[in-house]
């Protein structure tokens, strides 16, 4: 008996340590782009940026329930899913200033972050472009029989894409490892998907047979819970799964996207702000459920903040790549 | 072709492909083959014809009709371990999966810094004069040409398809393979060993002295017979096939054309900013001190590929049109 308890002690600490780790990676991501946020907007960062902020519970929440050696691929809004993964800071904000440094050694930028190390097959600035892409990683893990699962993460935009639907439909037929993760953010650039998106999102994987599920993707342990039990699902040969997290992008479709008024309100925006940030949401739990106090929340914002400072510091004085490199990797 | 290998058989260019592909899938467990009826039905023009019954179901993989979604599949599975070989029916369906074989197979090992490679061949058919009319007959193998990132093989004979197919597969770069649909029954001489053939080496099909024909794909056989014409008047004409039009092996072709001073440059797809300018552009900088005249280029005439057969037939280079550009260009 005394060992029973002893053991559900443990689990019950362990469950702590991964909810105040989900913590952290939250606040790293949202630290991350607030950061990005203020690269551009000083012109210090070339290019475009399309922040995630708002939406970290999902990258996080599911990334959580993954393995490392299992596969994602990501979004032109795909910093949070690369750093929920297990990017490093210094070497995302090399990427993004262009440096030699970076994780794809300055070619690719915000928008195609990819590492091998951490199962990044890339994010993709083609919306839905990577549905193919994740599904064929599915492919070769069941091919070669080696128990990794891929998640394709694209946003309700993506649901346009004549490309996700073939993609669906094949994964379904061979009983393929992967989970489509829509991130249901209300809006493809400017335009509210009531406008674009007709019938259910749910029932287009119930054409495919897939089964799919619906969670709010504010809330990080009700995200990584259905994606744990999701994971486990398709890992053990299920066949694939549709995932649709309902989330907010908190910021404009780009750095740029400012003047916002013409697609949706100011109120709109805070509402979701002030009571659905999943940050607060989870941080306000962590204190009820005295997992954490505000003291150690307070300590986690600052070290990441910390970790952001110096990983931008090492980013800016990272050198470019000699000009002379811009033809090397163009073929195998 | 090496004159060491004398365990030579005359097969045909759809033997020779579907022998390349068997012999890399026995070589090379990763490798697999995906498309629309390429498995007991062995494609609609029986190329593939047996395979699945040694490699199975598995590896010679029906898919639905769904180019952009299998041939996205496979280039996530080439950058996950597999070596894929997609088959497009009908290269016409090239506009059907440009996102993944532009966007994303030719970009994704330059944009990842190069850390992941897309090891996968896109095999597709091209040529006219099959009366499929406009939407099952187009050359549009320039498409491919004109991105950084992917490689185009026109293979002309069974040897060539052959260890061409073979340097492809095993290359760990996408690369996008084109066979002459009306090709399929040419004969040829095909050695029994195993052997391949590099990327970016250009083939003297015939060596001539007055003028210099560049010809791809089918155009090399209707280059060659236009060749046979003007010996009839005395002009020796060499035939090349630059066999890869990317890589390309400028080097030949320009050398050809200082020695022959005269040149003609014959592909099936359209002329205007397609592989006949390409070529022409490379000679005319390379060889231009040493040319007699302005390099000429014969493609296919610039309309939609027409269904009624004299209408078709007017399209496409033919040994008549090329014999009289190239004794007008010598006279």
């Amino acid at each position: 008996m005394t060992t029973a308890v002893d053991r559900s002690k443990t689990q019950s600490e362990i469950e702590a340590q991964q909810w105040r780790h989900m913590y952290r990676r939250m606040v790293m991501i949202r630290l991350f782009e607030e950061q990005v946020n203020d690269l551009y907007t000083r012109a210090l960062m070339p290019g475009l940026a399309h922040l995630y902020i708002g939406e970290e519970a999902v990258a996080v929440g599911v990334c959580e329930g993954l393995n490392p050696t299992d596969y994602i691929t990501s979004t032109h809004r795909g910093h949070g899913h690369c750093l929920a993964k297990g990017a490093a800071l210094d070497r995302m904000f090399a990427e993004l200033l262009g440096k030699e440094a970076g994780y794809c050694k300055g070619k690719g930028g915000s928008m195609h972050i990819a590492d091998p190390d951490t199962g990044n097959l890339g994010a993709n600035a083609i919306v839905g472009g990577s549905a193919g892409i994740a599904t064929g990683a599915a492919f070769s893990a069941k091919r070669l029989g080696t128990g990794q699962v891929a998640v394709c993460f694209f946003g309700d935009g993506a649901l346009g894409q004549g490309l996700l639907y073939e993609v669906m439909n094949m994964a379904a037929l061979w009983k393929l490892p992967v989970i489509y993760v829509c991130e249901n953010n209300l809006y493809n650039e400017y335009t509210h998907n009531s406008e674009t998106i007709a019938g259910d999102m749910l029932t287009r994987a119930a054409g495919f047979g897939i089964e799919g599920k619906s969670v709010d993707g504010q809330d990080v342990r009700a995200v990584y819970a259905t994606a744990k039990e999701i994971i486990q699902r398709v890992r053990s040969g299920a066949g694939p799964a549709f995932l649709v997290c309902q989330t907010y992008r908190f910021l404009g479709h780009h750095v740029g996207d400012v003047s916002r008024e013409y697609y949706r309100s100011k109120q709109e925006e805070q509402t979701w702000k002030t009571e659905r940030d999943p940050i607060t949401l989870h941080g306000d739990w962590l204190v009820k459920e005295k997992l954490a106090d505000r003291a150690q929340l307070d300590g986690i914002q600052k070290e990441v903040k910390t970790e952001v400072d110096k990983a931008v510091q090492f980013a800016t004085a990272a050198p470019y790549p000699s000009p002379d490199k811009v033809d090397q990797d163009v073929y195998a | 072709m090496p004159e060491a290998m004398t365990a030579t058989r005359e097969l045909t260019l759809g033997e020779a492909v579907r022998e390349a592909i068997a012999e890399e899938m026995r070589r090379d467990s990763r490798v697999f083959m995906c498309g629309e009826d390429i498995a007991e039905a062995g494609t609609v023009f029986k190329v593939l014809t047996g395979l699945v019954e040694e490699f199975g179901k598995d590896r010679v993989l029906d898919t639905p009709i769904s180019e952009a979604g299998f041939t996205g599949i496979a280039v996530g599975a080439a950058m996950t371990g597999m070596r894929p070989i997609v088959d497009i029916m009908f290269g016409d369906f090239s506009t059907l999966v440009m996102d993944q074989m532009v966007n994303q197979a030719a970009k994704v090992h330059y944009m990842s810094g190069g850390k992941w490679k897309v090891p996968m061949v896109m095999r597709a058919t091209l040529g006219a004069t099959r009366r499929s009319a406009a939407q099952h007959s187009q050359s549009l193998h320039a498409w491919f040409c004109h991105i950084p990132g992917l490689k185009v093989v026109l293979p002309s004979t069974p040897y060539d398809a052959k260890g061409l197919l073979k340097t492809a597969i095993r290359d760990d770069n996408p690369v996008v393979f084109f066979e002459d649909k009306m090709m399929y029954k040419l004969k040829g001489p095909v050695p029994a060993e195993d052997y391949t053939i590099p990327f970016g080496v250009a083939d003297v099909k015939r060596v001539g002295s007055d003028i210099t024909i560049v010809a791809t794909s089918s155009m090399v056989q209707v280059a060659l017979g236009a060749a046979k014409l003007l010996e009839e008047y005395d002009i020796s004409a060499e035939v090349i096939d630059p066999r890869t039009v990317w890589p390309l092996d400028e080097k030949t072709l320009i050398e050809s054309a200082k020695k022959t001073s005269r040149v003609i440059v014959v592909d099936e797809g359209y002329g205007r900013y397609g592989v006949t300018a390409e070529i022409a552009s490379v000679i005319a900088e390379g060889a231009f001190f040493n040319l007699e005249a302005p390099v000429k280029r014969i493609g296919a005439m610039h309309v939609p590929i027409p269904f009624s057969p004299p209408l078709e037939d007017a399209t496409v280079p033919t040994e008549q049109s090329v014999f009289e550009t190239a004794k007008a260009l010598c006279g």
